[in-house]
């Protein structure tokens, strides 16, 4: 299949209005299996409707409304056109292209395409089967549908913020917006499951995600321990996110936890699932025999925990992260060492030979490599070799091939600022 | 009620903790997805127990990640076992496993044989690292899986003598079942169209890897490192707190900072009505950036002082009331005056937020045999015309043998045979 355009999802064309990450990773996934993504952006502000276009990083730190790899990365393989809605041909324009898509995908606070003049219903109107789907922080219903939000706010609310943490110290929460991306993958979920539908009934229809309440359905059997159990997640000693609760094989691991390496800021994670993985771990730590006798039963290691993880960090500390996690795992002891960016993106064997970080060409930006997928379907996989558009990049293209528009046609628009 | 988009589906789930969350998903979406487990399975893990009152961990697991699922017992090492595996993945639309080198392929059963019987599966292989890395037949954990995929680098504490920190909720899990269930889509969207099925390979490794937003591409673009920071993103160089100690010791985040003209009057004006803008020392800023008509430049951010002074400002005010309000009043006023702020729940709160209540968050799934109801987290996803749903709680071991394998013909006394095999 290397050379072949990717073909699972060509048929499909999807008109686009999503930005930022949690709307355009989704489309962004659907692109890498050959899906006609359009783009739609606002021309009179250079790219208001996506803050990442004028946010860095950029690339060799100059500025520019084109520059900037964030948004390369999550609009890789999609097409960009720009309509000034405020202009009768521009709306034309989007009715026409409306009429010839599939989906209509946008993540825009609630509310926003009904005033834009395309809500569901004139969606409708225009293409009977079309699929709309609305993704916003807190939905179309609800007491908060007008509040905003962006993926730290999402992770926040939801209670995955504050059960990444330490106990005595405030909420980790994460580094990076994880319900940017996880919103995104439910956005896409939801795209081709509507399609799905679609294919099997004619019939499309309006989907309105909350990414509040994803993020809510991911803290799964920590909320059956509060609703069944009456156990809540705030309560001494918790969250302890490093360590393990049980809910993952169903029994606690124990030694769990990521501890110090030699060197500056390196640490290894360490997880014994069964009574001969501590026995190993002790014998790859040299831990002196015999072993004291609070941690010879694992109801002891559970019950002197702290003590526990203060005895192996205390070992850890004396060895490479990297030969350590080896060492372990060559013991069948569940171990990593914390990969660093370069290690996982420069350094590692796997993500080298999967192919994981393909170079994407953008038009002014060049060979900028990219986030790929993480999986590959044997018959229809993916491909990423298209940056992302700059901005307007296929105003022609669009308008003349897919919605038949002549030059002349095209001239006029730009002239009276609808592009 | 409709059935869900995904009605008329038929899985077969090969159980194991990597897989169980991808199951439910589709589940949930209406699919009808069958858990085959082996037959000798500790109690705990297969059933809750009515005398109870603490349920445990095994239990909880397995009533969240099987909701939705038929369940069926298998001993498909068994020759009369195998053929049975072979004959339901033979009228199956998708089979999702967690493959080991051991697995299916050792048994006689691998995608060449199964797609020969049923050109149209779709096999979905969850692995750690790729069915083709000789890892992958290591066992890994929610930790290793995040520590060496990247995430667990990105979150922590200001202070760089803790640890960095693994979020917690079995997230490396979760994000391997994301992919395996958007590229099973994408495979039975295809299969429309060519009628034939085909090999997922998904890597638990790499969905990690992809899923650290500015940690991979800072590295890819720039060939800079992010550093974790106390509550909010990674960063290159370091970046203001955004994590906020209220008035009542709860926390809530503050956000995306002001930057139109109109934010920095609204925020100027909340300090107002608080009394509180003598009091903080960057007011006279705020009143400069009020005059800043279209907004802050943000790609000037870095060569222009004034910006990020004012930037600075507009965060450091709205921390500022954070510090002296109880934390929901603050969540609430700055959302009221448009500000992308949030409280940091723990999950039972957010759980019993108005909010998630009223959109009907909650559902209520019957344990008919233990005669009790427990609430569930409800729909991630709203579809109008074919709901998400919970059809029933998660399968009793072995539920559903009559059932299912009364579909591929088996008789009574075949049950019989077969459990007196230890077969079922």
């Amino acid at each position: 299949m290397a050379d072949a355009a990717p073909s699972a999802l060509s048929h499909l064309r999807i008109c686009d209005f999503t930005g930022q990450l949690a709307g355009a990773g989704a489309t962004r996934f659907m692109a890498a299996f050959g899906a006609q993504v359009i783009r739609i952006e606002d021309p009179t502000n250079q790219g208001r409707w996506d803050i990442l276009r004028q946010m860095g990083p950029f690339k060799d730190h100059q500025p520019g409304i084109d520059r900037s790899i964030s948004f390369n990365n999550h609009n890789v393989e999609k097409l960009g056109i720009t309509l000034n809605l405020r202009a009768a041909s521009a709306r034309r324009a989007l009715e026409d292209l409306i009429a010839v898509s599939d989906v209509v995908s946008e993540n825009f606070a609630a509310g926003v395409m009904e005033r834009l003049g395309f809500g569901y219903e004139r969606l409708r109107q225009i293409r009977p089967d079309i699929v709309y789907i609305s993704n916003c922080g807190f939905g179309h219903t609800g007491p908060y549908k007008q509040y905003k939000t962006w993926g730290p706010s999402v992770q926040a609310f939801s209670g995955l913020t504050f059960q990444s943490g330490l106990p005595d110290q405030p909420p980790a929460g994460w580094g990076y917006s994880y319900m940017d991306h996880t919103g995104a993958y439910y956005m896409a979920i939801a795209i081709m499951a509507a399609l799905y539908h679609r294919e099997h009934s004619g019939e499309g229809q309006w989907v309105d995600m909350a990414t509040t309440e994803v993020a809510a359905t991911l803290n799964g059997p920590a909320l059956l321990d509060y609703t069944v159990n009456g156990r809540p997640l705030r309560r001494p000693g918790m969250p302890n996110s490093n360590r393990d609760q049980g809910l993952e094989l169903g029994y606690r691991m124990v030694p769990h936890g990521i501890y110090p390496a030699k060197g500056e800021d390196r640490w290894i994670a360490i997880a014994c699932a069964h009574e001969f993985d501590w026995h190993f771990l002790c014998l790859v730590l040299k831990i002196p025999r015999p072993i004291e006798e609070r941690f010879q039963t694992v109801e002891g290691r559970i019950e002197h925990e702290d003590e526990l993880d203060a005895l192996i960090a205390d070992r850890t500390r004396q060895y490479d992260a990297s030969s350590l996690a080896i060492a372990l795992r060559e013991r069948s002891v569940r171990a990593s060492a914390v990969a660093l960016p370069e290690e996982r993106i420069d350094h590692d064997a796997n993500t080298a030979a999967w192919g994981l970080w393909p170079e994407a060409q953008h038009t002014e930006l060049g060979g900028v490599r990219v986030d790929g997928q993480p999986v590959h379907l044997s018959e229809t996989d993916w491909r990423i070799e298209r940056g992302a558009a700059c901005l307007g990049e296929h105003n022609d293209c669009i308008l003349g091939d897919v919605l038949g528009y002549d030059l002349d046609r095209i001239g006029a628009m730009r002239e009276e600022g609808a592009l | 009620m409709s059935a869900g988009p995904l009605a008329g589906v038929r899985v077969i789930e090969l159980a194991s903790v990597e897989s169980s969350f991808a199951g439910k998903l589709m589940a949930d979406l209406g699919a009808d997805v069958i858990l085959v487990e082996p037959p000798d399975q500790p109690p705990a893990d297969s059933e809750g127990n009515a005398d109870a009152d603490h349920v445990p961990p095994a239990t909880l697991k397995r009533w969240h990640y099987h909701t939705s699922k038929r369940g069926v017992t298998l001993e498909w090492s068994l020759p009369s076992g195998k053929s049975l595996l072979r004959q339901l993945i033979g009228g199956a639309d998708v089979l999702l496993e967690r493959k080991w080198r051991w697995g299916l392929d050792a048994k006689g059963l691998g995608y060449a044989v199964l797609s020969r019987d049923n050109p149209r599966l779709i096999m979905v292989s969850i692995t750690p690292f790729g069915q083709n890395d000789p890892r992958s037949n290591e066992t890994v954990t929610d930790l290793t899986i995040l520590a060496g995929g990247g995430p667990v680098w990105m979150n922590g504490y200001d202070d760089h003598s803790l640890p960095p920190v693994r979020g917690g909720g079995n997230q490396g899990y979760h994000t391997a079942c994301h992919f395996a269930v958007m590229s099973t889509l994408v495979a039975l969207l295809a299969r429309e169209r060519t009628g034939r099925g085909q090999h997922i390979d998904v890597n638990m490794h790499a969905c990690a890897n992809v899923t650290t937003e500015s940690g991979s591409y800072t590295w890819l673009g720039m060939r800079e490192t992010v550093q974790r920071q106390t509550g909010r993103h990674a960063s290159v160089h370091g970046t203001q707190p955004t994590q906020i100690r209220c008035a009542d010791g709860r926390y809530v985040v503050s956000g995306v900072p002001p930057r139109t003209a109109a934010q920095f009057r609204s925020v100027l004006d909340w300090l107002r009505e608080l009394n509180l803008a003598e009091q903080f020392d960057q007011t006279p800023i705020l009143e400069l950036a009020i005059e800043e008509t279209g907004g802050l430049k943000l790609d000037r951010v870095a060569s222009d002082e004034s910006i990020r002074a004012k930037l600075g400002a507009g965060r450091e005010a709205l921390n500022f009331i954070a510090e002296r309000t109880p934390a929901m009043e603050f969540f609430t006023g700055a959302q009221r005056r448009g500000f992308q702020v949030s409280i940091v729940y723990s999950p039972e709160e957010a759980f019993e937020d108005p909010h998630l209540k009223a959109r009907g968050f909650q559902v209520e799934v019957e344990h008919p045999e233990l005669g009790k109801t427990f609430r569930y987290p409800g729909a991630p996803i709203r579809f109008t015309k074919t709901p998400w749903q919970i059809r029933r709680r998660a399968p009793l071991l072995g539920e559903d043998n009559a059932e299912v394998f009364a579909e591929l013909g088996l008789t009574e006394s075949d049950l019989a045979r077969l459990r007196g095999e230890g077969v079922l």
